[in-house]
């Protein structure tokens, strides 16, 4: 990995190392389920930023879903006391 | 996991989004048992997008200011039609100061895509937008898991 430092361009902000953006990216991959296991040199930055993209997606999707079936729950179903007495309680 | 047995520490994001959304729930049904009675697919289409927004609308101000991304989100939710205006305006403008950058322009594109998925992505700078995007995705696994648990316990 090069360790050439990049100038930021942007007025006012502290230098931006390729250092900082390797810490960020690193820590990115151990949020994905997909590549966390790789090795970090094994896997580069536009991988990563792939992966994070596809994964963010599948989130979103994800809760789609969800709401989708917690719309069709709410419509269908009665809530029983003993399941309103639960959600007063969580609410407290 | 059931929703009684989720632990919920009271300063978490997880218990504050928990709880907002459970009574933002709560206020849909009530106004849904008030109109119609049939549960047709055009009901469950509308009751989708308004639960979408209330998951949203709890998760942002479960967060609230602190991060920039939620500070986009609730923008987003409370100003809709203005917001799309907004976003064009600022995206030209942030794109034009990025394409000083010396990045490939593979990497771009991948940036360009994730700014897009991350709320608020179009005006941050780079690292800005890497440690966003870790707490939003942290928060997004918190909101599904906390959903995933609701609608098993209306399944039961």
């Amino acid at each position: 990995m090069s360790s050439r430092r990049s100038r930021s361009r942007q007025s006012g902000s502290s230098r931006i190392t390729d250092d900082q953006i390797n810490d960020l990216v690193s820590k990115l991959q151990q949020l994905l389920p997909e590549i966390r296991d790789r090795q970090p040199d094994k896997v580069s930055s536009a991988n990563v930023l792939q992966e994070t993209c596809n994964y963010i997606r599948s989130l979103h999707r994800e809760v789609d879903d969800l709401s989708e079936r917690l719309s069709e729950l709410l419509a269908t179903t009665e809530t029983t006391s003993a399941q309103a007495a639960i959600i007063r309680s969580l609410l407290m | 996991m059931a929703v009684h047995r989720l632990s919920l520490n009271p300063s978490s994001y997880k218990t504050r989004f928990t709880q907002r959304f459970l009574r933002a729930l709560m206020k849909i049904n009530k106004n849904k048992n008030r109109s119609s009675t049939s549960s047709s697919f055009q009901e469950i289409r509308r009751g989708r997008r308004r639960i979408k927004i209330a998951a949203d609308g709890s998760m942002a101000s479960a967060v609230g200011s602190k991060r920039a991304w939620s500070r986009a989100m609730l923008y987003k939710l409370r100003t809709r039609t203005r917001h799309q205006a907004w976003v064009r305006k600022i995206s030209t403008a942030a794109k034009r100061k990025r394409d000083v950058g010396n990045k490939p322009e593979e990497e771009l594109s991948r940036t360009d895509d994730l700014r897009r998925l991350v709320p608020g992505g179009e005006a941050m700078d780079f690292c800005s937008l890497l440690e966003e995007t870790a707490h939003y995705i942290k928060c997004l696994t918190t909101q599904a898991h906390v959903m995933q648990s609701i609608a098993d316990f209306y399944s039961t």
